[in-house]
């Protein structure tokens, strides 16, 4: 017994010795938050930084692009992250925000673009889709053939009813959930350009902006989209087992996948890398960072971990960030995020 | 039962007598029990079999994790471009490039070049010069060495990448494939024992990638979680056992526990979140404070644990105890608590198996992040193993499937050795009354 009362005795002093030593209020490495698509780049140069300076490597947390908004702006100071990643731009109102805990300075830095791909199981045959078909689709509610303005909740039940052209089946999507930055970027950018094809419903965005947000971004619920949660990985295995079945998700892990599974053509263009980069695939995003210019300063290795990640070898056209599926910007673009992380230049609230 | 009836008495029913109604209803009663135990043997063969199910695709996925191509080079080490006073600055990566360019001369252009780099893992520098620190003499002279593949390589080498198929639907070209059949005849691949899973920190690359820094930050999660969970638990197991009245109040408390044991972990991590972070301004991922949650959310199993052990000391014990003038702490410290112990410490040891599978709580303390350097304190940044699991399972490249299957063999391994010597400690020192 009295061992072990020695015992936990001796436990309780380490604790407290760990407690005493945080009080002290410094940090050695970079934190970083933030978006779950920008991580597997940002970690990738965070290993390198690890690996050839004499920093530590930094922290990089996956919370996603709005998680990591919310505690970047959270304030200055050691304990708050120094970088968010995320897979969109900053909104103007996180800007503000921000300014108003403090953190009035962060700089903005686009890093490269990420397509989103529409893919099925090579067993299948390779679909030729359209933003319209995506949106017909997919979406809650769709227009009434013929008549204007009119909407009814989605009657298709097959690829067929939504353009004769494709296959007579079942409309099954495997796709990220409403969390998700893939998902965000996918409404945005896949269905509600499909429906800007469609005269009518491109006149009520300048009529009546939250009905046509509520009609282009709300996917519907009855079973033909399947929400198969954050994990990539697992839809690519569903898809497998699944040939009817599509899935969505970032371009790196069609990359990784090819001999399992084929990506969709979109408007006429195929998800290969050249077309994401050179921007005719039309289901593409940027990926940017933010960085609080009040840090840079006061933590080490900040300014090592900038260089790194806007050197020609890390985000270059030949860089190794290409290798982890990131689609690199046009020489012009990357140029002119080397000079704004070199000059720090702060975003102002009248560039958003 | 074969014993002739007594012949009826004449217009009077036949009395029933009650072995007939037993002999009626005892093949219907057998069939019930046969059925009884057949269901109960499926329900088990069930449970087995989805249970060996897990460990075969677990199993038959991972195994090949534990080894790791190896790829031959024959290196120079230029005595002109290696400075001996200063090893670490000298281009590694260079001379690495240069002897796989000596392998394949017929390599020229600039894309060819590039995927020849991509044969050997990027880890190779590193792997170079730390031989050189090593083997200063050598410097000047041509070595042979063996470096990690690339996991690309080590996929093509275990047959995760087919050969056999068209090369648009595969990641290596069929220029890349012949390549490594080259090496292969000169006999310059081999596999080996992948140490670095063991000893290695997380990494974007798969062969570079190891649990040990997941390891160590479990490690120094549960001893926070171990040295304020046990005390803590058994004080107030003890309390409530021994010495509080039975009133309305301690009927709370207990009905709270009881509750508080059912209550998902996130909320805990939430609760974390709140507390340890946000009002005591602790650092975020650390393993102090992932102990501090887990201590949280391990509580009510110990306390729910040790009440049960105390209560299964029989009352004779305390009572001559008392009877001989043993005053109530005694009586406890002396006597009930050291045979109430090897109960409690099988509850523990239990509760922390659960403390060390758990993610959900942190998630929310910023324990589920990529870390590189192994963790050196209570407030390192750090993660945990089943953490390591979940990033590895969301990563792209094909070869982390097999490490996320190896990591959950590990992760098993260590929970199969708690709970065994959870039953041992019971086995042992259990007392029978």
């Amino acid at each position: 017994m009295k061992k072990a009362i020695v015992f936990v005795t001796a436990l309780a002093a380490v604790v407290t010795l760990g407690l005493s030593n945080v009080c002290a209020g410094s940090r050695d490495y970079v934190s970083i938050v933030g978006s779950s698509t920008v991580y597997p780049f940002a970690t990738v140069v965070a290993e390198q930084l690890g690996k050839t300076t004499s920093y530590k490597t930094p922290k990089i947390e996956s919370t996603g692009s709005g998680g990591g908004h919310k505690l970047f702006g959270a304030g200055v100071g050691v304990q708050h992250p120094d970088i968010t990643n995320s897979s969109r731009r900053i909104k103007k109102s996180e800007l503000e925000k921000d300014i108003k805990n403090g953190v009035t300075e962060v700089v903005e830095v686009k890093v490269g673009y990420d397509g989103i791909v529409v893919a099925n199981s090579k067993k299948a045959s390779n679909l030729k889709l359209t933003r319209k078909d995506l949106f017909l689709a997919l979406a809650k509610d769709v227009p009434v053939a013929g008549q204007e303005g009119k909407t009814q909740p989605n009657p298709n039940k097959t690829w067929k009813d939504v353009n004769p052209s494709l296959p007579a089946v079942k409309i099954e999507v495997l796709g990220p959930p409403p969390t998700s930055g893939t998902r965000d970027a996918f409404v945005e950018l896949a269905m509600e350009g499909g429906a800007k094809k469609i005269g009518w419903i491109k006149a009520l965005k300048k009529k009546d902006k939250s009905a046509y947000k509520a009609l282009c971004h709300t996917v519907r619920e009855d079973g033909a989209y399947i929400e198969a949660g954050e994990n990539d990985n697992l839809i690519v295995q569903k898809l497998e087992a699944n040939p009817d079945a599509l899935g969505i998700f970032g371009f790196s892990f069609l990359d990784q996948n090819t001999d399992k599974i084929q990506g969709s053509f979109i408007d006429g263009v195929a998800p290969t890398f050249d077309a994401i980069a050179d921007g005719s695939y039309p289901v593409s995003r940027a990926l940017y960072f933010y960085v609080k210019k009040a840090h840079v300063d006061t933590i080490p290795g900040m300014k090592a971990y900038l260089a790194e990640f806007t050197s020609e070898k890390a985000f270059g056209a030949e860089g190794y960030l290409t290798d982890k599926g990131l689609i690199p910007m046009p020489k012009a673009e990357r140029d002119k995020y080397r000079m704004v992380v070199k000059n720090l230049t702060p975003l102002k609230l009248s560039d958003l | 039962m074969n014993k002739p009836e007594s012949k009826p008495k004449t217009g009077a029913p036949a009395p029933v007598r009650t072995m007939d109604i037993v002999n009626k209803g005892l093949a219907r009663r057998y069939r019930r029990e046969r059925r009884f135990k057949a269901i109960g043997l499926i329900a088990i063969i069930a449970s087995l079999t989805f249970l060996s199910v897990l460990f075969i695709s677990i199993g038959s996925k991972g195994y090949t994790a534990f080894e790791q191509t190896m790829i031959q080079l024959d290196v120079h080490l230029d005595s002109e471009k290696i400075d001996k006073d200063n090893l670490a600055v000298a281009n590694y990566l260079g001379m690495v490039r240069t002897a796989l360019k000596k392998s394949f001369p017929e390599v020229t252009t600039r894309r060819d070049k590039r995927k020849l780099y991509r044969l050997v893992s990027t880890g190779a520098s590193y792997d170079l010069q730390d031989f050189v620190e090593k083997n200063r003499h050598e410097i000047g002279n041509t070595i042979s060495i063996w470096v990690p593949a690339d996991d690309d390589v080590d996929m093509l080498i275990k047959g995760h990448i087919r050969r056999d198929v068209p090369q648009d639907q595969r990641r290596m070209n069929d220029m890349q494939v012949s390549w490594v059949e080259h090496l292969e005849d000169q006999d310059r691949i081999k596999t080996q024992f992948n140490t670095t899973f063991f000893t290695g920190g997380d990494s974007r690359e798969p062969e570079l990638a190891g649990i040990w820094g997941a390891a160590c930050g479990s490690f120094y999660t549960l001893v926070v979680t171990l040295a304020l969970s046990f005390p803590i638990g058994v004080a107030a197991a003890v309390y409530l056992e021994e010495f509080a009245p039975t009133n309305k109040w301690t009927d709370i408390i207990e009905v709270n526990i009881n509750n508080l044991a059912a209550v998902p972990s996130i909320v805990f991590g939430l609760l974390g979140l709140a507390v340890f972070l946000n009002f005591f301004g602790l650092p975020r991922s650390a393993p102090l404070v992932g102990g501090l949650v887990l201590t949280l959310m391990t509580l009510p199993t110990i306390i729910i644990a040790s009440r049960a052990a105390l209560k299964s000391v029989p009352p004779s014990i305390r009572e001559a105890a008392l009877g001989v003038g043993a005053s109530k702490t005694q009586m406890v410290t002396h006597h009930v608590l050291p045979l109430a112990l090897p109960g409690m410490l099988t509850g523990t040891i239990i509760g922390m198996a659960q403390a060390l599978g758990e993610t959900a709580p942190l998630l929310m303390i910023g324990m589920v992040a990529f870390i590189v350097d192994i963790p050196g304190g209570f407030t390192d940044p750090s993660t945990v193993l089943p953490v390591q699991i979940f990033l590895w399972a969301d990563s792209p490249e094909r070869a982390f499937l097999e490490k996320t299957s190896a990591a959950i063999m590990v992760l098993l391994a260590f929970l199969v050795t708690m709970n065994a010597l959870a039953i041992f400690l019971r086995k042992k020192f259990e007392r029978r009354w």
